[in-house]
């Protein structure tokens, strides 16, 4: 029987409240009121990052997804505002995704809860040297290849993002189109979208080497 | 210090929130939540098991989770490119609106 100091608080007060705001994200029918709570979860995790003493993700998690990913998700939101629609009955299949969901944690935490071998690991480990010096030297020296190829990809997706949210023509965006005019719309109006994909791929990979 | 089993368990309990809400919500925001939110119980794992490996001073599970968020902005940023996208051609994002390609 565990003494009560050995119950670690600070963790079980983060871990809680950090996955009750993300079932709140996964349930609220206010999606804006989803995005919030999002941003709470993601503000949880860089705090058990933090405690594990991984300050430089931990600040890079608050970074990217509480500064980008969250406002990203939130301006989303705010884009397709009138997209709400009524909330549809529960559904069979949500059904089997929530069984599908609960047999997925099923099978994670149990293996969890009953392993002895876990409980043997050292629960005392001094904090590794993970200051920013170290990281910064390892990324410039042992990973600066798929440091190079991850800013390749962030580049990709900007230019990817830009060219799929673009507005291709605005006087050919009817807001009420009927079955036939929507089919030619969508049709003509991927094609110059396909076209400067495309061409943006092309030149870029011209221009590369 | 907290036992390495508690953080697998949160992580665990984490991805399952997401699973559950990428596979039950209808909307297509929803589902790109709920898969941040399984990439996020992902990296908790890397953490953890990096903070209580015995080279933690390698850097190598910290490193993964650096290139993880990077993957993960990448994916956030096309992905919701794609439901705008969607949204200008079909003024819903309920992902049963979106059924043109199906057979």
């Amino acid at each position: 029987m565990r003494m009560l100091s050995d119950i670690p608080i600070a963790f079980l007060m983060i871990a809680a409240v950090t996955l009750v705001s993300a079932v709140c994200a996964m349930s609220l029918r206010n999606l804006v009121h989803c995005g919030l709570c999002l941003v709470l979860t993601f503000v949880g995790l860089a705090a058990t990052y933090l405690h594990l003493s991984a300050e430089f993700v931990g600040f890079a998690q608050v970074l990217v997804y509480v500064g980008a990913v969250a406002i990203l998700i939130v301006f989303t939101i705010l884009l397709t505002r009138n997209a709400e629609v009524t909330l549809s009955p529960v559904s069979q299949s949500s059904l089997v995704g929530l069984g599908i969901a609960i047999a997925v944690c099923g099978s994670l935490v149990l293996p969890l809860v009953t392993s002895p071998s876990l409980r043997r690991l050292p629960a005392q480990s001094l904090a590794p040297d993970a200051q920013v010096q170290r990281i910064g030297e390892k990324l410039m020296a042992q990973y600066v290849i798929p440091l190079e190829a991850l800013a390749l990809v962030l580049t990709a997706a900007m230019i990817g993002a830009v060219v799929i949210a673009m507005r291709d023509d605005p006087e050919r965006n009817d807001p009420s189109p009927s079955p036939q005019n929507q089919k030619d719309t969508g049709s003509v109006s991927n094609s110059p979208a396909g076209t400067a994909l495309n061409s943006s791929s092309s030149t870029s990979s011209s221009q590369r080497p | 210090m907290t036992p390495l089993h508690y953080y697998l368990i949160f992580a665990a309990l984490l991805f399952s929130v997401g699973l559950a809400g990428a596979l039950m919500r209808r909307n297509a925001i929803l589902v790109l939540i709920g898969i941040e939110l399984m990439l996020n119980a992902a990296n908790l794992n890397f953490i953890a098991f990096w903070r209580y490996s015995p080279t933690a001073n390698e850097l190598v599970g910290l490193m993964f989770v650096l290139f993880s968020i990077g993957i993960a902005a990448a994916e956030a940023a096309v992905g919701l490119a794609i439901i705008i996208s969607i949204y200008r051609h079909h003024r819903s994002t309920q992902l049963q609106h979106v059924d043109r390609l199906k057979g």
